[in-house]
């Protein structure tokens, strides 16, 4: 084998190990993925509140079971999940915090004028730094973090009926007695 | 029956492919004219049993056969007759079917357009057309199957997903597959000169009108779904890298540095290797896009059904079309080896380093969208947002804005940069003044708006004089190149524009109350609750004027889709030469009819999709181009005689 052909070889060897990688990415559906974090306490935070600037962090949700929601107002898929997220709200089971991710305050703000704001607070993550300690993928995904602030559930994508009520009313059931007033 | 019968022309179809594949290559390779002949029958065949099984899933939508469990998913008794029709692409499987019918219409136009090549070639290059429709057709046959019956028939059917309840969801996927599946040909061509061993300027000369026409349809089918983005999100955005809207813009870019490096292909007898790499990776990452979307490893709004079966299947297709294309490649690499010598300061230079330019622009787009993918792989977690791939595309549009002018002034094999510039210095002078108006008229404008200004002049101003400059005959190639190189300035200029100067409000408005907005006077008139065609809308009434003038009335809607139950946003846009302005209805405040009103004056953006018009014009205009006839004309002319002589 001469040197042109070596050469030549290297495109093949570069389209093959992308063929393994996404071969990889199949074999674990994104969307069932466990979370290494589940059951694991929830990663410290302290945010600012995009109403109102103040600080939110794990002490000042301690007590309580909450959602976590990841959205973004440059997250398509957030649109099609936020009537869910809306409806949820309004059920008053648990309250629902935001996590806005990597985005502007501006056209989060302006989003929710459009879209409704459903959330109890939202927490800013200009930086996505709290992000990446929860391992967020990608907008929107959805934490269940029960009263002892641990996470219970993770949901990678949109909300809908089925994971509401297969996934997280069961579990909220289930730890609602860490719940404490 | 209808349905069975459509079952059967897709497995007789898979059949024909199947023939189209084997014979005319085992034809070619045992030396038989008769089997090398069989070629373009079956080419035909195989496009007309597969545009008959289309035909009958479009006719099952609009006679509303819900014993089809893909209609009734799809469509319902109140969906109209026009969304019926476009419903049949709607989704996942029909959508793949339209796919396929597409790839046979190609197959069948270059079976009837090839008459300047000789039996061989004709022969290898529909049978790599043909493995190609064999892997899909069985893709659609075996693992998305569209005419599958649900028995008992429901009474009535679910809905289409009413984002795509539009005109343009009528166009788009038609005319996107079409540049998508056009690029197999150029791809085709290439295997079957690999094949042969041989790739001399008659193949490249004869691949550029396909690439040309390919990349033709792919510039309109992306320009028409940004422009759906645009209105039918209600966002007002354009653009989301979205990774499927990146699946379709990656076989853009690689199309757009195949383009550019066949022509120095073809006349310099330079960069033939890099021409075929770039042939095989436009058709690649077409499939890539494809197994990207169906394959549910990544999320996106383009949500159709994922199922990891038909992600092992379209990534099995892409393992053995790729790697056996680049396997191909490598055996053969010894034969492409250049022959005509350039010095650094050539067009060949220049043109190299466009194809490199936007090889890389590719090559970071598909990082950026496998990004959280490879991490994935390695344990770790990222996200890639619009962030990334804004300020990574500037940063290498800006060199290629720069350096496109050049690159058409230069001459081949050997020029002097000092007489290039000398030839430049007025276009350059014109530019920066243009610029400076530009600038002073809509000031202040930030760094990045005013290179985007500046780089638009700059092409504009140059192609332009080209005509001037150009000594040789005006032929259609040329004025397709600057047709397209004009799109191109007006497309940066469009962007420039919108992305750093759009202005946006958003405000509580109560009935009766007037917003000013740079001029407009905007009057909220109300809401009024409408029933229309199968959805309910609540319907604003805005009144826009300027000095007094009546400008436009516009009416936003929100809609509610009963079947689905998820509420639609429909912004109200009145289009204009120099800004469009759009209002969107957000939600209902109080009971007095107060409502949230998102608001935006967006500057030029139509002139972004007037450049992609442009660009798509050039392509066609130059894939006409006499040169590319003339030599077809003389071939079968030589074809006749060899036969006669024989």
């Amino acid at each position: 084998m001469n040197k042109t052909v070596i050469k030549a070889l290297i495109p093949l060897l570069l389209f093959l190990t992308l063929v393994y990688l996404l071969y990889q990415g199949l074999g674990k559906d994104t969307r069932l993925l466990p979370s290494a974090l589940i059951n694991k306490p929830a990663p410290e935070f302290a945010l600012p509140s995009l109403m109102n600037g103040k600080i939110i962090d794990n002490n000042a949700l301690k007590g309580k079971m909450y959602l976590l929601n990841v959205w973004a107002s440059w997250c398509p898929n957030c649109r099609v999940e936020h009537p869910m997220v809306t409806e949820f709200a309004r059920q008053n089971i648990i309250p629902v915090y935001g996590l806005n991710y990597k985005d502007e305050n501006a056209t989060a703000k302006a989003w929710l004028n459009q879209f409704g704001n459903p959330y109890t607070d939202i927490l800013v993550d200009d930086k996505g730094l709290v992000g990446i300690d929860f391992g967020v993928y990608g907008a929107p995904e959805t934490f269940l973090v029960d009263g002892n602030g641990i996470i219970r559930h993770k949901i990678v994508g949109e909300l809908n009926p089925q994971n509401i009520q297969n996934e997280l009313l069961p579990l909220i059931e289930k730890y609602k007695n860490t719940v404490k007033n | 029956m209808l349905a069975e019968i459509g079952q059967f022309t897709l497995a007789f179809g898979m059949m024909l492919a199947l023939l189209l594949a084997a014979l005319p290559l085992y034809g070619y390779f045992t030396k038989n004219d008769n089997l090398m002949h069989t070629a373009r029958p079956l080419a035909y065949l195989q496009f007309i049993f597969l545009l008959v099984s289309f035909l009958i899933l479009v006719t099952l939508f609009i006679t509303q056969d819900f014993s089809v469990a893909y209609v009734w998913r799809n469509s319902n008794l109140a969906l109209p007759l026009r969304y019926r029709i476009s419903a049949t692409w709607g989704a996942h499987e029909g959508s793949m079917l339209l796919w396929l019918m597409i790839q046979t219409v190609w197959t069948a136009a270059v079976a009837f357009y090839s008459k300047s090549l000789s039996r061989s070639q004709v022969a290898r290059v529909l049978a790599i057309l043909g493995i190609i429709s064999l892997g899909f057709t069985a893709f659609v046959f075996f693992t998305s199957n569209p005419f599958l019956r649900s028995i008992p028939a429901p009474f009535d059917g679910n809905d289409l997903n009413p984002l795509l309840q539009d005109v343009g969801l009528i166009i788009h996927p038609p005319i996107l597959y079409m540049g998508y599946v056009g690029m197999s040909v150029p791809f085709a061509i290439s295997i079957a000169a690999l094949l042969g061993g041989k790739i001399d300027e008659t193949w490249i000369r004869w691949s550029r009108p396909w690439t040309n026409a390919a990349w033709g349809f792919l510039t309109f089918g992306i320009v028409l779904g940004s422009w759906w983005a645009y209105y039918e999100l209600g966002w007002g955005g354009w653009w989301f890298w979205d990774p499927v809207e990146n699946a379709s813009f990656l076989p853009w870019l690689a199309g757009t540095a195949l383009i550019h490096v066949q022509a120095v292909s073809e006349k310099r007898n330079a960069f033939r290797g890099w021409t075929v790499l770039l042939a095989i990776l436009g058709f690649s990452l077409s499939v890539l896009g494809t197994f990207l979307v169906r394959s549910g490893v990544l999320t996106s709004v383009h949500a159709f059904a994922s199922d990891p079966k038909r992600g092992v299947f379209v990534l099995t297709l892409l393992a053995i079309y790729a790697g056996g294309a680049l396997f191909l490649y490598a055996l053969r690499a010894n034969k492409l080896k250049s022959q005509g010598g350039f010095q650094l300061s050539s067009r060949e230079t220049l043109l190299l380093a466009n194809s490199i330019i936007f090889s890389v622009a590719c090559f970071m787009v598909l990082l950026g969208t496998l990004f959280p993918l490879i991490f994935e792989a390695f344990g770790k977690k990222i996200s890639v947002g619009p962030p990334y791939f804004g300020s990574m595309f500037f940063m290498m549009m800006m060199p290629m804005a720069v350096l496109l002018p050049l690159g058409m002034y230069y001459r081949w094999q050997k020029d002097d940069i000092k007489r290039v510039m000398k030839q430049l210095m007025p276009s350059l002078i014109i530019a920066l003044a243009l610029s400076l108006i530009v600038w002073f008229m809509f000031k202040p404008l930030n760094i990045k708006a005013t290179m985007g200004v500046f780089g638009a002049s700059w092409v504009f101003i140059t192609a332009l004089f080209y005509f001037k400059e150009y000594k040789g005959k005006l032929t259609r190639a040329v004025w397709g190149m600057q047709i397209a190189h004009i799109g191109v300035a007006i497309y940066i200029f469009g962007v420039s524009m919108t992305e750093h100067t759009d202005f946006e409000i958003d405000s509580l408005m109560q009935p009766g109350e007037v917003k000013i907005v740079q001029g407009y006077e905007i009057e909220f008139k109300g809401v009024e609750q409408k029933q229309i065609e199968n959805y309910q809308a609540s319907q604003g009434h805005f009144v826009v004027r300027k000095d007094g003038q009546l400008i436009a009335e516009m009416n936003p809607q929100k809609r509610f889709y009963p079947r689905r139950g998820n509420p639609m946003t429909e912004a109200a846009i009145d289009p204009g030469f120099s800004r469009d302005l759009y209002i969107s209805l957000g939600e209902q405040i109080n009971d007095k009819g107060g409502w949230a009103v998102r608001i935006y004056i967006k500057p030029f953006i139509r002139w972004m999709w007037g450049g992609g018009i442009l660009m798509m014009l050039g392509g066609f205009w130059a894939a006409t181009d006499r040169r590319y006839f003339r030599h077809a004309k003389q071939m079968k002319q030589k074809n006749i005689d060899k036969y006669l002589e024989a």
